[in-house]
């Protein structure tokens, strides 16, 4: 059972790093995660962080007022170019919250301890990205209030949605995806909210903590059908996750654009959406643990695994891109093969050149341990990593619309300022949720803490 | 509020260790106790099934939730695609089943997954902001690190004396009377 320790005597097989450090105790790993929540001040970093994250929330309610007022004017789309920063934000944090769900349920299913300090704030990684996401597709519709009508209802005018169309099937998956998110999150808080009621200091958290507990007890048989119920979810949650980024991709792949029409497209799409999630889940995992000093909870056992995860989803990326140019190749179209061959040399060559560099040629220092043991390098590395996807998706959605089949509907894209407001207001938005999140709920599941607490003692045992 | 007179609802026992709550928990069974409740603060292996719970019905739920949900959905797409808006594009089929299959999924993971967690709270009879055992001061340890073992008053084998006493035999700590004061 225990993964973690090589046979005794083994020569040359260096020693993983704990999960967990020694020497916790189910109190312990209780105090430290919930005193985050209950006792620890204010900080003035936190307070500085969340006044600038909220200003930005600001920015993005006014860009939104503006654009309700203006309509999509105020950005940079035209004819033949549809499809601007709306879309390339939406896959961008989509993708982002894939790695929640990876890591909560797939990584649940395989078994893998290591899953367990990171798990919660992964999910609320996934929750805030998908409310972010949700914002473009709503607004690119330029009639953000006349939405409802992708939903089936009897309407009077007895219209219906087009079910045939992935537009659609987007709706219903990105709909269920942020549903069974929200499920998933909540049960697994369940537990640990009654430790915050039972932990409480006033009577506000005791109040507030209590009526979301729903007065959770532990009681053996609960646990049992809460165990249950968790383990179909993550069974669910796993092949969701798979087929919100699958639909998303054939929002481009059932359209016949060159770059677009590609059967690669899916299972591309959802790697590159695991590759930035766990990217994310390291820009957010690094500050926190140094922060609040979980660095026993979140060690480096965890850094040097979502480093591999990147590492491998960042080469079927790679791979993903060559298929890409491969195809077109191979495929003697000759609208694919102009089409490959601008995004070497066309108006935006530049973007594709550096998104190589972001997701193909910086990831690849992973192999090296050095690096995966490098807290700030890791850092700098998830920010890379991170654009690299954004231009990913630029590149896709820009240069497949700006040339297509007639020279004479060739156009040129370029965001304005109220494009990157938007952006900017969303990023905002995330971060600031985030700042919310780990204040007010504890950022790693406790419950789950305390049975590794139990595991790691006992495994431990027989070894030494 | 009116004023009820409280009423014994159990006799609750402490355990240090999920091993101990566990081999406790088998003594009690074996004792005869049918009415045991056993509260943990993370699931301990085997303790639902020592104090006698054998069978749930969350993935049952779970599985007519998922079919709801797949039948709902490809029933609605069939409905508005075949029936009542039919559109003649080039001739093609009106039941065009594969372009319907990812909202059919989708609705499949929705149905099951929101039977999955409803099923599990209503089976635990949840939302429950009152029970005896919190009226028990160090109950709050339950959340924490403690491992409380409870023998219930209706079961037929239940006397005060006599079950606290057997309480003692498996070394719990904490020995305390549960009042109902609901």
């Amino acid at each position: 059972m225990s993964v973690t320790r090589p046979p005794v005597g083994a020569p040359e097989i260096r020693r993983l790093d704990p999960v967990l450090e020694p020497g916790h105790t189910y109190a312990s790993v209780t105090d430290k995660i919930a005193a985050v929540v209950l006792t620890r001040p204010l900080g003035i970093g936190w307070l500085a962080g969340f006044t600038l994250t909220f200003s930005l929330v600001m920015l993005l309610f006014g860009s939104l007022a503006w654009l309700i007022v203006k309509g999509v004017g105020i950005w940079g789309i035209n004819i033949p170019i549809g499809w601007g920063f709306a879309i390339v934000n939406f896959v961008w944090w989509i993708g982002i919250g894939h790695a929640g769900t990876l890591i909560s349920a797939i990584l649940f299913l395989l078994n893998q301890k290591w899953r367990t300090s990171i798990n919660r704030f992964a999910e609320a990684m996934t929750l805030f990205a998908v409310a972010c996401a949700g914002i473009f597709p709503l607004i690119h519709t330029g009639r953000p209030w006349m939405a409802y009508y992708m939903m089936p209802y009897p309407s009077t005018m007895g219209i219906w949605p087009q079910f045939r169309s992935p537009l659609i099937w987007d709706v219903f998956a990105v709909s269920t995806y942020g549903t069974v998110s929200l499920l998933f999150w909540f049960i697994g808080l369940l537990p640990d909210l009654a430790t915050l009621r039972d932990r409480a200091k006033n009577r506000f958290q005791q109040l507030i903590y209590g009526a979301l507990a729903l007065g959770w007890r532990g009681s053996a048989h609960h646990w049992h059908r809460y165990q249950s119920a968790y383990l179909l979810l993550a069974g669910l949650a796993t092949p969701l996750v798979l087929s919100v980024h699958t639909v998303v991709s054939f929002d481009f792949a059932v359209a016949i654009v060159p770059g677009w029409h590609t059967t690669i497209f899916p299972p591309y799409f959802v790697a590159g959406a695991i590759y930035s999630g766990f990217a994310m889940v390291l820009t957010l995992a690094i500050p926190l643990r140094k922060v609040y000093g979980l660095e026993d909870f979140i060690t480096m056992r965890h850094l040097d695994n979502m480093a591999k995860v990147m590492l491998a989803t960042g080469l079927i990326v790679a791979y993903g891109y060559f298929v890409e140019f491969f195809m077109a190749f191979y495929s003697g179209n000759k609208f694919d093969v102009f089409l490959a061959q601008q995004r070497l040399h066309g108006p935006y060559a530049h973007y594709y050149y550096a998104l190589i560099l972001c997701n193909i040629l910086t990831p690849q220092l992973l192999w090296f341990e050095k690096v995966r043991r490098n807290v700030a390098a890791l850092f700098v590395m998830s920010l890379v990593i991170n654009t690299g996807m954004w231009l990913e998706r630029f590149v896709i959605v820009v240069i497949s619309l700006t040339r297509d089949f007639v020279p004479s509907a060739w156009g040129r894209y370029q965001p304005t300022f109220w494009d990157f407001s938007t952006f900017i207001g969303t990023l905002g938005l995330f971060v600031m949720l985030i700042f919310l999140f780990v204040r007010g709920l504890p950022a790693i599941a406790i419950s789950e803490m305390r049975e590794l607490v139990a595991h790691e003692s006992h495994s431990g045992g027989d070894h030494k | 509020m009116k004023e009820h007179p409280s009423q014994l609802f159990g006799v609750m026992g402490e355990f240090a260790t999920p091993e101990q709550i566990l081999s406790a928990a088998k003594q009690a069974r074996e004792a005869g106790y049918k009415h045991i409740a056993a509260y943990t603060p993370f699931p301990v292996e085997g303790l639902a099934h020592a104090i006698g719970f054998r069978w749930t019905a969350v993935p049952l739920l779970t599985l007519i939730g998922g079919l709801g949900g797949g039948l709902t959905g490809f029933g609605l797409q069939y409905w508005v695609a075949a029936i009542t808006y039919p559109m003649n594009i080039g001739g093609r089929p009106l039941n065009s089943w594969p372009a319907f299959i990812p909202v059919t999924f989708e609705l499949t993971v929705l149905g099951a997954s929101i039977f999955a967690v409803v099923g599990m709270l209503a089976l635990n009879k949840l939302p429950q902001p009152y029970h005896p055992v919190f009226n028990v001061e160090r109950f709050a340890h339950a959340s924490t690190d403690r491992f409380f073992l409870c023998i219930e008053a209706r079961d037929p084998k239940f006397n005060l004396a006599e079950t606290s006493k057997f309480l003692q035999s498996v070394a719990a700590e904490h020995i305390s009377e549960v009042k109902d004061e609901g």
